[in-house]
């Protein structure tokens, strides 16, 4: 087993939506709470994210979607993490996502959906319990 | 995907598979207890790749012209790997790493092997594994390697140690080539590269560079030796008669990294200059005196472990460091202390 | 005497240490005549319709004519948004605004591969004028004015909606309109830009040439703080970031050689309406009487109506919960009532369901009818800047200004709007404001009622738009069969010679733009071509 020094996180941006305020503020959140963190940047396909987090060999997949686009994308990057063996990368998501839609979500792959007003002391908490655990 | 043991992930590694690559780079990275094992492994089949580093101060365009050169070797049929590094926070010791976000492209490229390091603490410009991690890329054949420092200005000469070129890049109005010399960034240059060249005062800030280089500010010999075989530290040598050929005048390069101006003819000069490494020596000297540097810096560092891990066990490291807090021993005598506890 | 009254309060105690609005700016206890001993009534205020404009740009205001009421609206396909804005003036709406989708927003087909999942979810798809023409079915195009939510590509969609208008036999000289066009605050906030700073400023430019020209009635620009706000700013930031991208484009239009009183008439604006109610009132006072002194003073620009700024507000979206939604129905409410009195020349008011989906038509008609009984029960609109001469205002306005001329001195100290954005300056400014925001509703510094007080054990869920796939197919049929049925060649005609005006630095855009939307171009293939000739823009990462 490693010992990680760093929790690595990789907060990204996935199809058009350009709305960065809140994929941003969570950034620096984790940063301030000592975990790395590489940004994507904006207008990445899920293909894209999922070399990043090969590349990277992040720890966590943080993705923030406010454009309803999310039942399309969020299945399509948690498909390729399992494709390329990171199947315990954990992959979260936040945004502008109805309720209605969570179940769905969990069961294509994603571990947890933050709604809008999530305080960051919970996700950067819910990454902390969740990372380096089997 | 968890690997059996070292020599599995090593196997996988130099195969070229880039999940191997990343798990590889993390323990490395982490100084993991396989790192040693792994570095072991692999370390007989690096040197194959062609490793470019770049430094620079902060806003000169360093991330953009490092995708620019990596998107342009991919063009030409080669692997590329970069290793960008961005400052941990001192405070927390989180980093926000935002180099990578320049790639950009549509689709990924596994071709293009790019990985975000944070400082975690170190300073000279990269992070201590950053040398391992280039290894790691290295060994897993990628054929150039782009090594991107923090950016924090002067105090980058630690890229000396690691690379075989070396890119200064600034930019116009920054004032950058006067701080240069005065910081001795000069003396370390390979190329230096005019980014953001479109602006007002390119033209200046390249003759400005021209003149001090011609002037012999820069490095005006190749690492010939002077301080011989035992050399330490960055290579930073006056003139010498050089072994064999002339002597190596770093070119002034002007580029637009944003869409790719210049860039060609920053490839060309790497080219010139890889061969100049080759056919003169010089890029042996230079193999050399970098082993020397790695080798000292990693037993220096497994010394200081070794060193403040039997004091913590004896117990005594707290107590010598409350007798030098509170002035009732000098530091010397403290240090002087915990060697010969070591020696016992 | 007055010091024992001051004890006597002190003993008091108050709620908090300090008191501050939304930006930080402090607030007094209350204010008197020392707050404002300095204004003067002709050289500071005005009265309304007067130089500087402070208590507004017309004599009569709402008294002439109420602002207009103007939402948001679109999703789906061309048809289903026309409904809606049949169903909007029904209601008693006076001006529509068009919101596009993300795909339409990027310049993307319905059929691009990074368009998948995203068609006709957050906006109205258009791929072509025959959507445009669709959209806009029944709807006839000079009884009506039409803003449209478009920046990278809009001077595209802008020519799809004149050759609309072509199509119902309406003149350009008769539209009236706005298109949003603000490509500064793109790189600084909004982020939907295609092209890089230089060549989308050509664009812009180009359309100021051309609205002059053929379309006199015209808005060519909506310049914006919305989005900044947004993003995360302050209303000082709001306002100052604005006001300096206004102030770029006056620049980049007389350097191109237009006149300063023909274009500057046809340049709007567009606010946010945020919490913090009298700074909101400050800050739209403030505007008038910058962007007054400066049009006249600085570009010395002769027409009275390039002085007089212009501008539309929403409510800030950014303000609304998740939590108990309801309850946004009450921050609308404050926010719009703001813009009134802060003189708006158009209003949308947020439904309360903005937060988690595109409103529904019971969630926007109330939104509208909040509107209506501001206008027309509560008597705000019966005079002229009613808050005119508070001393609390007026010492606020001048605050605000004061704040923004600082932040002007900063960015002019960077080299101007387009040094400083390459410089990242605006982005980590903002950014930097959105986490102060955050951490001070974590805090609980900031009360968010709902949120981080006043909260519900359980939430009832309200019923939401959704959008399904069957759009995007329906969508992406009829633009294949668009491809197939038009005439190819003169597509190909018509986008080669865009290609070669692109390529000339001095060559018009638009004409070449609207021979291409003409031919039934689509978007897609129009920016693709622009894409290729002007590059596209990737930004670096700011905090």
């Amino acid at each position: 087993m490693v010992l990680r020094r760093a929790i690595r996180v990789l907060v990204a941006k996935p199809g058009l939506d350009s709305h960065d305020r809140g994929a941003k503020v969570i950034a620096r959140a984790l940063r301030d709470a000592g975990m790395e963190v590489i940004y994507t940047g904006l207008h990445q396909t899920p293909a894209q994210i999922v070399e990043a987090a090969v590349q990277e060999d992040v720890d966590v997949v943080a993705v923030s979607i406010l454009s309803g686009a999310h039942m399309t994308l969020l299945p399509k990057i948690a498909a390729g993490l399992r494709a390329e063996g990171l199947g315990d990368v954990l992959l979260l998501a936040g945004g502008i996502i109805p309720e209605e839609d969570v179940p769905a979500l969990k069961e294509a792959g994603v571990a947890e959906v933050f709604g809008p007003g999530t305080d960051t002391a919970v996700i950067v908490g819910y990454i902390q319990d969740h990372v380096g655990k089997d | 995907m968890a690997y059996e043991d070292v020599e599995q992930l090593a196997r996988a590694l130099l195969s070229g598979d880039r999940r191997a690559l990343a798990r590889a780079i993390s323990i490395v990275e982490d100084g993991a207890p396989e790192a040693r094992a792994l570095i072991k492994a692999v370390y007989p089949f690096t040197g194959r790749a062609r490793i470019i580093g770049i430094t620079g101060s902060p806003g000169a365009g360093k991330s953009t012209l490092v995708s620019a050169l990596a998107r342009a070797y991919r063009r030409e049929g080669r692997t590329v790997g970069v290793v960008a590094v961005d400052p941990s926070s001192p405070f927390t010791g989180g980093a926000l790493l935002g180099d990578r976000i320049r790639l950009g492209g549509d689709e990924p490229d596994p071709g293009l092997f790019f990985r975000s390091l944070a400082s975690r603490g170190h300073v000279g410009g990269l992070s201590w594994a950053a040398a391992d991690v280039v290894d790691m890329m290295d060994a897993a054949g990628r054929q150039v390697i782009l090594v991107e420092t923090v950016g924090a200005g002067q105090s980058e000469v630690e890229i000396m140690g690691l690379a075989g070129t070396i890119l200064v890049v600034t930019m116009p109005g920054a004032g950058d080539e006067i701080q240069a010399a005065k910081a001795g960034i000069l003396e370390i240059g390979d190329i230096f590269v005019v980014n953001k060249a479109d602006r007002d005062g390119a033209d200046a800030v390249a003759a400005n560079l021209e003149m001090m280089l011609d002037l012999g500010e820069g490095k005006v010999a190749v690492d010939a030796g002077h301080h011989g075989a035992g050399a330490i530290g960055p290579v930073r040598v006056a003139a010498e008669a050089v072994p064999a050929g002339p002597r190596w005048r770093p070119p002034v390069v002007k580029t637009v990294a944003r869409d790719g101006g210049g860039v060609d003819e920053l490839l060309n000069a790497i080219e010139r200059h890889a061969a100049y490494l080759a056919s003169t020596g010089a890029g042996a000297l230079r193999r050399r005196a970098r082993a020397a540097e790695r080798v000292l810096a990693v037993a220096a560092r497994i010394l200081l472990e070794e060193l403040k891990e039997l004091a913590q066990r004896a117990g005594r490291l707290d107590a010598l460091l409350a007798e030098v807090a509170g002035r009732r021993l000098d530091v010397y005598t403290a240090a002087e202390e915990l060697i010969k506890g070591r020696a016992e | 005497m007055a010091e024992g009254r001051d004890n006597e309060v002190k003993g008091a105690g108050e709620r908090r240490e300090a008191f501050r609005t939304l930006s930080g700016l402090p607030v007094e206890r209350f204010y008197g005549p020392e707050h404002v001993a300095n204004l003067n009534y002709e050289r500071d205020l005005g009265r309304p319709g007067e130089f500087p404009f402070t208590r507004g740009i017309h004599p009569t205001m709402y008294r002439g004519r109420l602002w207009t009421m103007r939402q948001f609206a679109g999703f789906g396909t061309a048809e289903e948004t026309n409904r809606r804005f049949k169903y909007l003036l029904e209601q008693g709406q006076t001006g529509l605004s068009v919101a596009f989708d993300f795909p339409t927003l990027l310049g993307y087909d319905s059929d691009h591969p990074r368009a998948e999942g995203e068609v006709g979810k957050l906006g109205v798809a258009i791929d072509s004028l025959a959507d445009m023409e669709r959209l806009f079915e029944g709807i006839p195009l000079d009884r009506v004015s039409t803003s449209m939510t478009i920046n990278g590509p809009a001077a595209v969609i802008w020519a799809m909606y004149l050759a609309a208008a072509e199509k119902q036999g309406v003149p350009f000289d008769k539209l009236r309109g706005t298109i949003q066009n603000d490509i500064l605050k793109e790189y600084m906030a909004q982020k939907t830009f295609i092209f890089p700073p230089r060549p989308s400023l050509r664009l812009v430019i180009d359309t100021f040439a051309f609205g002059s020209r053929h379309v006199p009635q015209w808005n060519v620009i909506s310049i914006s703080g919305y989005h900044i706000r947004e993003a995360g700013s302050t209303a000082v930031q709001e306002l100052a970031f604005t006001l300096a991208n206004g102030f770029t484009y006056v620049k980049e239009g007389i350097r191109a050689g237009l006149d300063v009183d023909v274009f500057a008439p046809r340049l709007s604006f567009f606010f946010n309406a945020h919490s913090d109610f009298f700074e909101e009132i400050a800050k739209f006072r403030a505007a008038r009487r910058i962007w007054a002194k400066a049009m006249r003073d600085t570009f010395g620009a002769r027409n009275p109506r390039a002085w007089m700024l212009r501008f539309h507000t929403q409510t800030a979206g950014c303000s609304l919960t998740a939590q108990q939604p309801e309850v946004n129905v009450v921050r609308t409410t404050l926010q719009a009532l703001a813009a009134v009195l802060g003189g708006t020349q158009s209003l949308h008011t947020n439904s309360m369901d903005e937060a988690l989906a595109l409103p529904t038509e019971a969630a926007v008609r109330l939104a509208l009818r909040t509107q209506q009984v501001l206008a027309e029960e509560s008597g705000v609109a019966n005079t002229v800047d009613p808050l005119g001469g508070s001393y609390f205002v007026e010492a606020l306005t001048n605050r605000m200004e004061a704040e923004a001329q600082r932040y002007f001195r900063r960015i002019a100290g960077l080299g101007g709007v387009v040094a400083a954005i390459e410089k990242g300056f605006f982005q980590r400014e903002i950014a930097e404001s959105a986490y102060r925001y955050q951490q001070m509703v974590q805090s609980g510094e900031m009360t968010v009622v709902g949120v981080n007080k006043y909260t519900l054990a359980e939430e009832r869920p309200i019923p939401l738009l959704r959008i399904g796939p069957e759009v995007e197919r329906r969508q992406v049929e009829r633009l294949q069969a668009l491809r197939r049925e038009r005439d190819n060649t003169r597509v190909r005609e018509t986008l080669a010679d865009l290609r070669a005006a692109a390529a000339d630095q001095d060559a018009p855009l638009m004409p070449a733009i609207l021979d291409a939307v003409r031919a039934y171009a689509t978007l897609g293939e129009i920016v693709g071509v622009l894409r290729e000739v002007f590059g596209e823009y990737r930004e670096p990462a700011l905090y």
